[in-house]
């Protein structure tokens, strides 16, 4: 067990990606250095646990990647996907950074995952992990716990003691061996967003964020962005912003993470508890439009949404966790979903006379589409008429929050006037709305993990020592 | 539904996996379970003696316990393949074994040695059995050398009809037409899976034992453990050449192949199973069959005996102890012999069936991709 009545060199609060590549970075860079995750060791990594790969340039095919995906190429689809609602300077320092973290990571133990081509269409641009995100994070924690880096679980801070943006020493809710307060001479905050602080929440949704199921952990409470933003820290992003998916609503209000996902959106229709559609589910490419079904979902009534589809398609999508609920007609299914029969079988009705004559393909924007109905299904739209009727009942899944902390490039703290915090940094979700303004992109939170990750353990490492 | 509670498990955990797939990397088994959408008896079976039980999948897997999904992948295909080998047991009345299998083993073993001391004192009077004999044949002044090979070669062809009916069994379950075991080239690839033991290296590190650090002690154990198996089979086989052949009679001198085979083979069979144990014994209970402990030390405990009885046999075979040694060392093979059916070795029979099927179904997915 470590002593620490001691001041650290640096001190990393979290203990997901960011915060373990930090922890890393400064101790090569020669820092002792003090980690405090506040979950259970089982728990530990936050959103990391649940994550599967990364988005790193490269400039050729390698064993894990099956081409070329450049600097230019990456910026220009950040741009897209944030609307421009990005920093410039920061998101080209990450993007260029990213080629070395592909091999950097590796020197940390983690192993990726040989190019399978198989169920994600991500094989060019994103390397996965060998195992999955918990396989990613053990090898993180073995490679800090060898190179003696000191970690200790439910390690909840309750205060940050901060003066003229100068950390100087973090509190405990519990003690450990007598001691509650952690010097050190820099802090790097990994912490993760506030997602499962559904009291947070609510101060943008109302009171729908109670029925939001939260794919992390509950652990993710965004304490330590708070106590940033309250003493000074400047803020960035949206707060109402959040990664929102559809996600089965059978799930677990907790930590359900990849497996309760749909991906059956484009196969059928999507309808709220008046049995109406309301939004083209044939508008984009899964898994482009993936991200946006949690925000159309939480816009409905009692934030619940019906994925309605046949048998004809039942096999067309990855298994699912929970199985679809069956009806041998469109109105036993309804009476089994608690929706009005009458009304969904109007809308099936309806939207099954609109469908016009196409060739589906479900890997283009295929010309399967509605005509004469609102909102229409400009692709991927066939009749719903062969039984067994399905449905799978979703809600939103809320991945991760955007408001943070804004950084420079050292991924040190900017303070509410403008200055750099003297020995404050921070890496991971806490920071990443300073890239992502909006939108989201496979792969790219564990970008910024890992890059200011390592930034920001290699500058407190270098700050600890002036 | 399935037959079993432990298959209704295993199937609640390959829907779980099958919506997840972050450890297709890892081995064998999430691959051929992605080639399904449901699971029957007979394709939960299959993927039950797939499982090298690396234990990787349960340390990578962000669902495990104390999660509420409780996905434990390794220990419930552990019970589920423990059970198969029972379900295929030939013949069927000899099922049974596989349950109290350490103590139906250590009985057979402790009968076939006394009986072999037994019919050596009573064929034979004291100055015999206690005697010493060097130069060839030896041995066969205890038990005549056609006896020997009658009574071995019978166990031996037993134990392979027992085998050969339980793989049949097995081959019909996971749904394999008796007459598909031909295809060479999934039959090398199984081969050449089996011998490096591919699948037991959770992907590359090792596999996962007392804890969350991986090592690949339990791979080079298990090396030691079957290439010493082979070399001491190895030895036997070039030993009844010789006999039959060239004329040439046991005992051989240390330089001789059989002894130099067997030599290496026996260190090999005396290191690995002390080390296979002692994993064994350190592993998370988590990951591992509780119930099963019996079969797993049994059969470790009798190669170690095989080994240790014959090597002792060579070093004091020109003293007075050969004799009892010689009843010692073959009481203990011929129970290798028949208990071979019905306990821990069937795995290896098992698994590496499974992995020709797995060979096939990956060739036959690499085409149909193709096209």
């Amino acid at each position: 067990m470590a002593d620490l009545t001691v001041k650290f060199d640096v001190l990393v609060i979290g203990g997901g990606n960011a915060a373990l590549c930090a922890a890393i970075s400064a101790r090569r860079a020669g820092a002792s250095v003090l980690v405090l995750e506040g979950a259970p060791k089982f728990y530990r990594g936050g959103n990391t646990r649940h994550t599967r790969n990364m988005r790193c340039a490269h400039d050729a095919a390698t064993d894990i990647l099956t081409g070329p995906y450049t600097e230019e190429e990456f910026w220009d689809d950040l741009l897209r996907l944030t609307g421009g609602q990005t920093d410039e300077e920061l998101a080209k320092f990450m993007i260029r950074e990213s080629k070395d973290i592909l091999n950097w990571i590796v020197e940390q133990g983690v192993r990726w995952q040989p190019s399978l081509g198989g169920t994600l269409s991500l094989g060019r641009t994103n390397s996965f992990f060998l195992g999955g995100g918990r396989a990613m994070l053990n090898a993180l924690y073995l490679t800090a716990e060898k190179l003696g880096v000191e970690i200790v679980y439910d390690a909840e801070v309750i205060d940050l003691d901060i003066e003229h943006g100068m950390f100087l020493s973090a509190k405990l809710k519990q003690p450990i061996d007598g001691t509650s307060e952690i010097r050190a001479s820099a802090l790097v905050a990994a912490a993760g967003g506030f997602e499962a602080n559904i009291e947070w929440l609510k101060e943008y949704w109302g009171e729908a964020a109670d029925n939001f199921l939260i794919r992390g952990t509950p652990y993710n409470r965004g304490s330590i962005l708070k106590m940033l933003l309250d003493k000074g820290v400047q803020d960035i992003g949206d707060p109402t912003q959040c990664h929102a998916v559809a996600i089965d609503a059978r799930a677990p209000k907790f930590d359900g993470g990849i497996i309760t996902r749909h991906d059956s959106v484009v196969f059928g229709i999507v309808v709220n508890k008046h049995a109406r559609r309301f939004y083209d589910e044939g508008e984009d490419i899964w898994p482009k439009r993936y991200a946006i079904w949690g925000r159309l979902v939480a816009a409905q009534p009692d934030q619940i949404a019906y994925i309605i589809f046949d048998a004809s398609v039942r096999n067309s999508f990855m298994p699912t966790l929970f199985p679809p609920i069956e009806g041998g007609s469109i109105a036993e299914l309804a009476a089994k979903l608690e929706l009005d029969p009458a009304a969904l079988e109007k809308t099936i009705a309806e939207f099954n006379a609109a469908v016009k004559p196409g060739t589906f393909d479900h890997t283009i924007l295929d010309d399967c589409r509605t005509e004469g109905i609102t909102p229409p299904k400009t692709h991927w739209a066939r009749r719903i008429e062969t039984p067994p009727y399905l449905a799978y009942p979703v809600r939103p899944g809320i991945t991760f929050t955007y408001l943070g902390t804004r950084v420079n490039r050292q991924a040190r703290m900017v303070m509410k006037d403008g200055k750099p915090s003297a020995n404050m940094f921070a890496a991971g979700e806490i920071m990443a709305g300073n890239v992502l303004g909006k939108g989201y992109a496979a792969g790219i939170g564990m970008t910024i993990g890992s890059v200011f990750g390592r930034v920001a353990g290699r500058e407190a490492a270098k700050n600890a020592r002036n | 539904m399935h037959g079993t509670k432990i298959l209704e498990e295993a199937d609640r955990l390959m829907t779980v996996c099958n919506s997840c797939r972050y450890c297709e990397g890892l081995c064998a088994v999430f691959p051929a379970m992605e080639m399904r959408r449901a699971f029957s008896d007979g394709d939960l079976n299959y993927l039950a003696n797939l499982c090298h039980a690396c234990g990787a999948c349960y340390t990578d897997c962000q669902f495990s316990p104390p999660h509420e999904f409780n996905v434990n992948v390794p220990r419930t295909l552990a019970v589920a393949r423990a059970e198969s080998y029972a379900a295929y047991a030939w013949p069927r009345a000899f099922a049974g074994t596989f349950a109290r299998n350490g103590l139906v083993i250590s009985l057979v073993a402790a009968l076939s040695v006394a009986a072999f001391i037994f019919g050596f004192a009573a064929l034979h009077d004291r100055q015999v059995l206690f005697g010493i004999h060097t130069g060839p044949g030896a041995f066969y002044k205890l038990m005549p050398h056609n006896a020997m090979a009658a009574l071995f070669g019978a166990a031996f062809l037993y134990a392979i009809a027992a085998l050969a009916m339980g793989v049949r069994a097995f081959w019909r379950d996971i749904g394999e037409p008796i007459g598909m075991k031909t295809d060479a080239r999934a039959l090398l690839q199984a081969i050449r899976d089996a011998g490096e033991l591919r699948y037991l290296d959770g992907g590359g590190v090792g596999c996962f034992n007392e804890d969350d650090r991986p090592t690949d002690r339990r791979r080079l154990y298990h090396h030691l453990t079957f290439y010493g198996f082979a070399l001491c089979f190895a030895s036997t086989c070039v030993a009844t050449l010789y006999h039959y052949l060239l004329a040439r009679e046991a005992p051989y001198p240390w330089w001789d192949l059989p002894v130099v085979l067997g030599t290496i083979g026996g260190i090999g069979l005396l290191i690995g199973p002390i080390g296979l144990l002692a994993e064994r014994w350190k592993r998370d209970s988590i990951l591992v069959d509780e119930a099963r402990y019996g079969m797993d030390v049994a059969f470790i405990a009798m190669l170690f005996l095989t080994s240790l009885t014959g090597m002792a046999l060579l070093i004091l075979r020109e003293t007075a102890a050969m004799g009892p040694l010689l009843a010692l060392h073959l009481g203990v093979v011929f129970s290798l012999f028949v208990t071979m059916p019905y306990g821990k070795f069937v795995h290896g029979i098992y698994r590496f069936a499974a992995l020709v099927r797995y060979a096939r179904e990956r060739k036959a997915m690499a085409q149909g991709a193709g096209e």
